[in-house]
């Protein structure tokens, strides 16, 4: 079995979101819900992450450093949609430079909807998010035979 | 009381010191947990449990090898070799002053791996943990001599055994140790060069390009470094293995109240703080102890 449910490291990146999304995750880390009692800890380097929580509408700048940041990742990892910018582009999906949704660039795992997405959804989705590493990392085991 | 030493004795040097690599993983492992959990209820919050650390650990073994330039695990593997190696010395009784050469080759080969790769977080990471040890080091140095003018021995197997207290010689030494020992724990106010906690300033310093497995490597090598710190703390009441068990637990506990209680010191503050405290403390100890005796 993985560990993967038990300590989950997240990093967290705003690609061009109104920081409503960004400030439900670190109130997600205070004491009032604590993340950290799972084991999930907040860390600004890629190379430690095992979940990436991205938020806002991506666009054209803010794609290639949303990409690098997951290039950057050791798998497995697992990327969440926080907040309905992320999932769709919401109000914003029509403008020129909007991709409108994580999911267009990159494969996105989990969606947490909201606008701002709750605390209670974004460690609800964080926590699914587990389970799916756990899954990425069974058939990873399963491809290196 | 004494039946812990004589259990101690009843061991060979070389049964000691495997009981050191076996135990000395779990006990510091327990330690971080203790600090995670300690830390959390400090700011309000639940924490995780105390097995966290382990958790951490195994999940890390799991994750893919990423591997920047190739020589980068190599100096972590001499970096973990050097600080058990000398650990494994510490405990099984042999000189003090080996163990502290030992540990100070060890922290060389951490700020190598530091530099070896191309991150420039890693390099400024590496940068400051050279100020933190040309800080810390003369402290620990005078902690043997000062544990060799009272006992004349540089043995840890005579010094725990001596029957007088060092304690009473060695205030000044202690307080000095007790001083970088919150370095050596990388605890606020000096955790420059990389931070267990969520200050990003410099993304994670030193460790910054190590992930998975090598990281995982780091924080073991951390655990056996803090059991060995907490053993030198040990020595200064050897007298009796009780008071001394329960001082290097509330050492530890003590310097997570430190930790929780200060920002950040800027390098500066750090080196000329630590040399002040340590010549004002150990070595007027030190001058004061070769006129007694």
């Amino acid at each position: 079995m993985g560990w993967f449910k038990r300590s989950p490291w997240v990093l967290h990146y705003n690609a061009t979101s109104c920081n409503g999304c960004d400030t439900e995750v670190i109130v997600s880390l205070t004491p009032l819900y604590d993340l950290e009692r799972f084991g999930i800890m907040n860390t600004g380097n890629p190379k430690h992450a095992d979940i990436l929580l991205a938020t806002g509408s991506v666009n054209e700048k803010s794609v290639q450093v949303l990409k690098n940041l997951y290039d950057q990742m050791p798998n497995p990892k697992v990327i969440v949609a926080v907040g309905l910018c992320a999932i769709s582009g919401c109000v914003f999906q029509d403008c020129y430079n909007v991709m409108g949704g994580v999911d267009k660039v990159l494969p996105v795992d989990v969606y947490v909807p909201g606008c701002a997405a709750r605390p209670e959804a974004i460690i609800d989705g964080v926590l699914k998010a587990c389970d799916i590493l756990e899954e990425k990392y069974e058939q990873q085991k399963k491809k290196r035979g | 009381m004494n039946s812990i030493y004589e259990v101690y004795q009843a061991l060979s040097m070389i049964e000691r010191a495997l009981v050191f690599l076996v135990l000395a993983p779990i006990a510091g492992g327990l330690l971080a947990g203790l600090d995670r959990k300690l830390s959390a209820r400090l700011q309000g919050r639940y924490g995780p449990p105390v097995r966290q650390p382990f958790f951490d650990v195994l999940k890390l073994f799991q994750k893919e090898r990423i591997v920047v330039n190739k020589f980068q695990n190599f100096n972590i593997v001499l970096f973990f070799i050097f600080t058990v190696l000398s650990g494994a010395l510490f405990f099984a009784g042999s000189d003090l002053l080996m163990v502290i050469f030992g540990l100070a080759l060890a922290g060389t080969f951490f700020i190598l791996a530091g530099f070896s790769v191309g991150s420039p977080y890693s390099h400024l990471g590496a940068e400051r943990e050279v100020i933190q040890m040309v800080a810390y080091e003369p402290m620990v140095i005078l902690v043997a001599v000062g544990m060799y003018q009272v006992t004349g021995s540089f043995k840890v197997a005579e010094l725990v055994q001596h029957q007088t207290p060092l304690i009473l010689y060695l205030p000044g030494i202690f307080a000095g140790f007790l001083y970088i020992l919150t370095i050596k724990f990388r605890k606020s106010p000096f955790d420059l060069s990389m931070s267990h906690h969520a200050h990003q300033e410099i993304v994670r310093g030193i460790t910054t390009e190590f992930s998975g497995p090598a990281l995982a490597l780091i924080e073991i090598t951390h655990w056996y470094e803090n059991v060995v710190l907490l053993g030198m703390v040990y020595l200064f009441f050897g007298f009796n293995p009780w008071i001394a068990l329960v001082v290097s637990l509330a050492t530890y506990v003590f310097e997570i109240f430190i930790d929780m209680n200060y920002a950040r010191f800027k390098w500066q503050l750090t080196f000329a703080s630590t040399w002040i405290f340590t010549a004002v403390a150990a070595i007027s100890n030190i001058v004061v102890l070769s006129f007694l005796k």
